[in-house]
């Protein structure tokens, strides 16, 4: 069979074509960033670097870097890159504290990003003839819009689910014959989970693909669902901060992502000197967009680890591959598809007027990542009724669930009795073997 | 006339209610009563001691979370019905119990009630006018 692709042309362009193309579009899009957005114009001048220096990708050293502190300090305006009636909308990050990001789109940028999933999309066997059930969430998140975006373009028959409510998703899923399933990979595990509990067997569940991101999964996991929904499992990744799904994915080879080269130029960094590392090195993920107009970050620093190659890949496209994030170069957790910072939970402790004193506690059941919060109580909370003491409990877990956006267990334990190693607790043990 | 009971928080880990036993006997503290409310997370051990003070004192110094709670402690005879009817007279009073325990005297022929309510003065009149002896912490002592 031929095989297939949504952009032919730039999905199996030669390397040194994508170069030239990526030189031209950095070229301007530099100048567009400096003449349009202060923020980074600073930046820049800091640096003591002009447009005119950035001549092709190999000066793209010379750029200084935007971390999330950046996106944070630019909050909400200060990093755009048109004017504000040229935007057509926003998605958010999880979280509602100063981590938030927002991330702006001019109707050419949701274009662009509605391409790049819809490249996902055909790369898992999509195609007009196709009905793709969207179960990522659908609004602030990236998740739900974008694949919807990619599954239109594609001319799927694309069904808006939403997240959520796996009677009605497994109703959908039989009675529409849906045979593409976008979801976040641990509910991929849980309907496959329940389908089969409700004595469906691989062969009589309509899916023959699935897209699956938004959290770290594993091979094994990958096997387990490719083998109780009898489908191919394909990864994902994306980033609000770059648009959302569809900056890499996965083609049959499944093994490792392609990032779209052409919208997105990708370096590897040694996350504690900045220094670029050679390919097939393992660093942090560092994306510059080259085509956003309404959010052009350039040289952002993901915090991702991993690693990129160029091997030459059997499905025939060209793109640089990058492995599955190894982990993070910052403390940030991504429980049940959802950004958490420790941080976040010690602003909620000192709040509700607790000690900072805290262990978090993740692990994945059942394919659902557990999330559980010890806290230190104050003597004077401590009372001698069980009702009592639950009570505090869930009014924590009420105050972090309002501030994350997840619902953690709360466990009041006594003063003092959270382990501390040399003067510093182990704040957080993630016990999900992910990688 | 309300009675000290020693209230501790025990965690959900091996070793922890013993620790807590353990620190009683070396100092020479005997328990009369004890009830534990347990949870899947942690437990309340709740305690009538025959030296309030030092109990709580030892247990702090050892670092375990503690708390004094008034607490109402009520003679009953040791026959059947007799709890029914000390509980019957704080029922028609309208009065709560959150919980209760109960023990036995080694000397007497008599049980003693542990009862913790929202307003102890409410239910200690109560059972008073009904013509139950109420304890003291000095009567643990003798007890």
């Amino acid at each position: 069979m031929e095989k297939q692709y949504f952009q032919k042309e730039i999905e199996t362009m030669p390397v040194e074509d994508i170069k030239k193309l990526q030189s031209e579009k950095l070229v301007k899009q530099v100048k567009h960033v400096y003449e349009n957005v202060e923020y980074y114009r600073n930046l820049m001048d800091q640096k003591g670097v002009k447009p005119e220096d950035i001549n092709g990708i190999e000066d793209l050293h010379k750029l200084p870097f935007l971390k999330k502190s950046d996106l944070r300090d630019a909050y909400p305006y200060g990093l755009l890159g048109k004017p504000l009636n040229e935007c057509v909308r926003i998605h958010s990050t999880s979280g509602t504290t100063g981590k938030r990001v927002i991330a702006f789109y001019t109707q050419n940028d949701i274009n662009l990003w509605d391409d790049c999933c819809a490249r996902a999309v055909v790369a898992a066997g999509g195609s007009k003839d196709d009905v793709c059930q969207v179960a990522y969430g659908y609004g602030l998140f990236t998740g739900g819009f974008g694949l919807n975006g990619g599954s239109q373009k594609v001319g799927c028959l694309t069904l808006p689910m939403s997240s959520g409510n796996t009677e009605r998703q497994i109703q959908f899923m039989m009675d529409l014959n849906a045979t593409i399933l976008c979801c976040t990979p641990s509910y991929a595990a849980y309907v496959g989970e329940t389908l089969k509990e409700q004595g469906y067997t691989p062969d009589q569940i309509p899916l023959k693909a699935g897209i699956f991101g938004a959290e770290a999964w594993t091979e094994e996991m990958r096997q387990n669902i490719q083998n109780t929904l009898g489908i191919k499992a394909y990864d994902i990744y994306g980033l609000t901060e770059t648009s959302g799904p569809g900056v890499a994915f996965e083609c049959e080879e499944q093994t490792g992502m392609h990032i779209n080269e052409d919208h997105f130029l990708a370096e590897i960094i040694d996350p504690d000197t900045g220094e670029v590392l050679p390919e097939g090195e393992k660093g942090e993920l560092v994306f510059t967009a080259l085509d956003k107009e309404a959010f052009p970050l350039l040289r952002y620093r993901t915090r991702d680890i991993c690693v990129l190659t160029r091997k030459k890949c059997s499905c025939g496209r060209t793109h640089i591959k990058m492995s599955k994030p190894m982990g993070r170069s910052d403390d940030m957790m991504i429980i049940r598809g959802v950004n958490v910072f420790p941080s976040q939970i010690e602003t909620v402790l000192l709040q509700e007027g607790y000690q900072p004193n805290y262990q978090i506690i993740v692990d994945r059941k059942n394919n659902t990542d557990t999330f559980d919060v010890n806290v230190e109580m104050n003597p004077e909370q401590f009372t001698d009724t069980v009702g009592g003491i639950t009570a505090l409990e869930k009014s924590l877990a009420n105050a972090m669930k309002t501030m994350l956006g997840i619902n953690p267990t709360i466990h009041l334990v006594p003063p003092k009795s959270i382990a501390r190693s040399e003067g510093k607790a182990v704040r957080v043990v993630d016990k999900r073997k992910l990688i | 006339m309300s009675l000290k009971q020693l209230t501790v928080f025990v965690e959900n880990k091996q070793g922890t209610l013993v620790a807590i036993t353990d620190t009683l006997a070396k100092h020479d503290v005997n328990i009369r009563a004890l009830s534990i409310a347990d949870t899947q997370d942690f437990g309340i051990l709740r305690l009538i001691v025959t030296d309030y003070d030092k109990a709580e004192k030892i247990l702090m110094d050892e670092g375990f979370l503690v708390k004094s709670t008034l607490v109402v402690g009520v003679k009953i005879g040791d026959a059947p019905g007799k709890l029914s009817t000390a509980l019957d007279i704080l029922d028609r009073a309208g009065i709560n119990m959150e919980y209760l325990y109960a023990f036995m005297s080694r000397t007497e022929k008599h049980a003693y009630v542990v009862i913790r309510v929202a307003d102890n003065a409410l239910a200690e009149k109560a059972l008073e006018d009904a013509g139950f002896h109420l304890i003291s912490d000095a009567d643990v002592c003798k007890l």
